[in-house]
């Protein structure tokens, strides 16, 4: 899979939930773009990944 | 030929210089601006040229004003700009610093909507003043913007920001700036707008904490309709808390790409 630009290893990542968990991101601070679709939070869990996926992840940080 | 003295389409002799110019129109002015530069030393004018001639410590009159508010702008700007609307979620630091922006620019429609009233602690960031605290933001905002620029419209709305409100508060703008301060109510906007208002352009922020290198503040292009600015690292947190200096340049990267989207740089934009 290619994230932020990156190339990372599928592994046994499953959907995006497991993947968020992995990269240590709250789910509720973060804007994810599968393979150019914005995917909402309540579709993470059921979201599953393939080898071929690009990913884009923004997590927000608090402060405005 | 023809060339625009003050707003006004003049036509005048093909030898015309700016300072026979200014004899013949402003004759008591002190700066003369042509084609948004100021010129101290005369010069040959041609065809469709714009000057503005101003006397320092006059306030001029409502009908001028506005031409004068925008002499120093880049040619086409201000014409394009005033088409634009523009929807700023939260008026805090970010907020309040890209509203003012904006009206200085002269976006033509500001719609703003805060919940909140001003504090003290805005103050350290926020572009309130003293005699502000205890008004609603919005209300305290729209009394600034249009000393600012009394041309422009403001929408202003007194309300807390929800996925289920988005819709309405912002449905007739071109673009929304994401301004709020907490990193959920930033993903749940952002997450919103993405997949339910998608022929708004977003413009979100992340990471404008503490006091680190400016150069860190970048603005990332994620798709063709979404932009974030920041540092996408620093959080405001115990022991970190929110300045002016870095809180203004995050705002101004969003104020300007806003401009950008508006102008065309950043691709077709349809603004009627």
């Amino acid at each position: 899979m290619i994230v932020n630009g990156k190339e990372m290893e599928k592994d046994n990542l499953t959907n995006l939930s497991s993947l968020l968990e992995k990269l240590n991101i709250k789910e509720d601070r973060v804007v994810v773009e599968l393979n150019k679709n914005i995917i909402d939070k309540s579709q993470f869990s059921t979201t599953n990944l393939e080898h071929s996926d690009i990913l884009e992840i923004i997590a927000f940080v608090g402060g405005g | 030929m023809n060339i625009k003295v003050n707003e006004n389409w003049e036509c005048v002799d093909k030898e015309s210089t700016l300072f026979y110019i200014k004899e013949k129109y402003h004759k008591d002015s002190d700066v003369c601006i042509l084609n948004g530069y100021p010129i101290n030393d005369d010069k040959k004018l041609k065809d469709k040229d714009e000057v503005v001639f101003i006397k320092k410590g006059q306030i001029p009159t409502m009908d001028e004003l506005e031409s004068l508010l925008v002499a120093r702008h880049t040619p086409g700007v201000h014409s394009k700009v005033k088409k634009a609307v523009i929807g700023i979620a939260g008026l805090g630091g970010l907020g309040s610093n890209i509203a003012i922006s904006l009206a200085r620019v002269g976006v033509g429609k500001l719609v703003i909507v805060d919940f909140d009233v001003v504090e003290p602690s805005n103050l350290n960031r926020q572009q309130y003043f003293i005699k502000d605290i205890g008004k609603y933001k919005v209300h305290a905002l729209k009394e600034i913007l249009l000393n600012i620029n009394p041309f422009i419209e403001i929408e202003e709305k007194v309300e807390l920001i929800r996925e289920d409100n988005i819709q309405s508060l912002f449905k007739d703008v071109d673009i929304i700036i994401e301004a709020f301060d907490n990193p959920i109510s930033k993903a749940s906007l952002s997450t919103k707008v993405l997949t339910s208002m998608r022929e708004k352009y977003l413009i979100a922020s992340s990471g404008m904490a503490g006091y680190y290198d400016s150069n860190l503040i970048k603005t990332r292009k994620i798709n063709s309709k979404f932009y974030i600015c920041g540092d996408e690292e620093n959080e405001a947190k115990e022991g970190q808390g929110l300045m002016a200096t870095r809180v203004s340049i995050c705002a101004n990267h969003m104020a300007n790409i806003a401009i950008r989207i508006i102008l065309g740089e950043e691709g077709e934009i349809d603004n009627g």
